[in-house]
């Protein structure tokens, strides 16, 4: 593995009383793509959002490309090259597809280039240049997600956190979404951390994968390995598997040790 | 004629009420609260221009400038010290705040021994003078309001349309959390925010002059223009002036044509009229807000 652009160590963050996520290590090398995977409030989005800086963690530190980011301001955060595309798209529904892309880069300041990355991403997204200068909330969830994910580019990050790309999405869509975040992954070297709904697709796309129940971390491998094992098939993939094996394991229900 | 010389004092006077009820939109649209000291930031503004113009003696163009900047530096304090720090509380109590904040801005300059409780005229180089045409007689006075109106409208239209601080702006209204996201400084925009309401104020305090004098109960004309901004839906620009416009005309043309008393009822009566038949407003938005 090459040297990670993102540390997480032992990082607990909380809303009010209720502990989301509680020790949470994780690592993603420079150039990557590493997804969380998790059932639904297990604190995915929890974890990116305290990366953002959105949510300030209780304990423990995050370091990103060597220095402590942890509880600073996100605007701040965002201007040292991590962006974060929030589950749910969160577009600016009454402004125009082009300016919500504009404000993806308001921390930037050299308009020729803001103009020319603008243009890159209605390449990868031809439909953000037809509909240009339509309110965004105009757009199908779809297309929403495709802003969502320009917009997020448009501050040229080093790191992307993508929360949920699939969601409320058409199987056909989603790949090609994931095609065209793969694209971005090399051919930009836009290092990724991939939170995502479909672990199958997500595992097929990432390097690198760690599984969260609860808030804790309780797995960790790279994603061709998680992807053969029996607990992640069984939970994460569907495919149960059967005879007495299958049948006792469903009884343990899922405990990772 | 006397019609359209009631309409064309009421339009002037509706302007007042437009930029003070602009202050209420802008404030609300950004950090979903009201601003019940607009009044009393106009009040301030025509104290900072009377210093100006009396004391030092500014000519007119920079009394307006003394008052913008005077205001607009309180309106950013207040958000800053006062506002910012019980965010998160109940509507109902920051809105007690802004009102408190009211009741001292008046107490304290009431308490200043030049001013007092009188009312003070400031001096302006077209006062008393008139246009006529057409048979129309016209005070430069309300020309004045007008044209400064439309003026500080483009001003303020080209701010959010095309800066991109001011699309910002608008983006951060439409959804706070993905401004943050973005690296948008919604905090430091929303003190901006405070300090255009502030400097609006400001220069409706001063275009009011020539017309109410300057006296420290001047900013109780914030009540009548928030049934204003009410009629514009509360979230809506062009919205606040138009109803400030119909407020003003209403008022002018019902203080003519109807019975004493009615004139500082009416604008109450369009609201309530409004209300029931179109309870968004005439530009109210409905989308609904996500965060
Ligand atoms: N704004 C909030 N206020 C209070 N509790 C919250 C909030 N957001 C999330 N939680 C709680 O924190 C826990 C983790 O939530 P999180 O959103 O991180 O889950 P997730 O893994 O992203 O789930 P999903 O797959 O459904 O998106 C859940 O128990 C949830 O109820
Ligand atoms: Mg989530």
């Amino acid at each position: 593995m090459t040297e990670p652009i993102l540390t997480l160590a032992n990082v607990e963050a909380a809303y009010g009383a209720v502990k989301a996520i509680r020790g949470v290590s994780l690592s993603v090398p420079k150039g990557a793509i590493v997804t969380v995977l998790g059932a639904n409030g297990a604190g995915k989005s929890t974890i990116l959002k305290t990366i953002s800086g959105i949510l300030d963690p209780q304990k423990g530190s995050i370091t990103f490309k060597g220095e402590n980011i942890e509880r600073r301001d996100p605007a701040d955060i965002v201007r040292r090259g991590l962006s974060h595309a929030p589950e749910g798209r969160e577009v600016f529904p009454l402004l125009s597809v082009r300016n919500n892309l504009l404000m993806g880069a308001y921390t930037r300041s050299d308009k020729d280039e803001v103009a020319r990355d603008i243009e890159r991403m209605e390449r990868y997204f031809p439909i953000l240049k037809e509909r240009a200068d339509q309110d965004a909330g105009l757009l199908s969830g779809g297309q929403q997600q495709m802003l969502s994910i320009s917009r997020a580019l448009m501050s040229r990050p080093d790191l992307l956190l993508l929360d949920e790309p699939s969601l409320g999405l058409s199987p056909k869509l989603t790949k090609e979404i994931f095609a065209i975040v793969r694209r971005i992954n090399r051919e930009e070297g836009v290092t990724i951390l991939l939170v995502e709904q479909n672990a199958a697709l997500a595992l097929a796309t990432a390097d690198y994968g760690y599984i969260l129940e609860l808030g804790r971390i309780v797995m960790e491998d790279r994603a061709a390995v998680l992807a053969e094992k029996d607990d992640v098939k069984e939970f994460y993939l569907g495919q149960k598997e059967a005879g007495v094996r299958g049948e006792r394991r469903w009884k343990k229900k899922k405990m990772w040790r | 004629m006397q019609f359209v010389q009631l309409v064309i004092s009421g339009l002037a006077q509706g302007c007042i009420y437009g930029l003070i009820a602009l202050g209420f939109v802008l404030i609300y649209k950004a950090t979903e609260t009201v601003n019940f000291a607009q009044g009393e930031l106009l009040m301030i503004g025509g104290f900072a221009g009377l210093f100006a113009a009396t004391t030092l003696g500014f000519p007119y163009w920079a009394v307006i400038l003394v008052a913008m900047a005077v205001t607009a530096v309180i309106g950013f304090l207040n958000e800053r010290i006062i506002l910012r720090p019980i965010l998160g509380q109940s509507a109902v109590a920051i809105v007690m705040v802004t009102i408190g904040f009211g009741y001292m801005a008046r107490g304290l300059v009431t308490m200043i021994p030049v001013i007092g409780t009188d009312t003070h005229s400031l001096p302006v180089p077209f006062r008393g003078e008139v246009f006529r045409f057409a048979g129309l007689v016209i005070s430069a006075e309300h020309i004045v309001i007008i044209t400064v109106t439309i003026l500080l409208c483009g001003a303020l239209a080209a701010l959010f349309r095309y800066t991109k601080i001011g699309i910002a702006m608008q983006a951060m209204s439409q959804n706070q959390l993905a401004a943050y996201y973005m690296g948008i400084p919604v905090k430091r925009l929303s003190s901006l925010i405070w300090a255009i309401s502030a400097a609006v104020a400001a220069i409706a305090g001063i275009l009011l002059a020539p017309l109410t004098f300057i006296h420290a109960n001047m900013g109780f004309i914030g009540i009548k223009a928030f049934p204003a901004a009410v009629i514009g839906g509360f979230t809506s620009l062009p919205g606040a002036i138009v109803g400030g416009l119909i407020i003003g005309v209403v008022e002018s043309l019902a203080g003519f044509y109807l019975m004493e008393g009615f004139k500082d009822a009416a604008p109450f009566m369009v609201v309530l009229a409004m209300l029931v038949l179109k309870p968004n407003g005439l530009f109210g938005e409905r989308l609904a807000k996500k965060v």
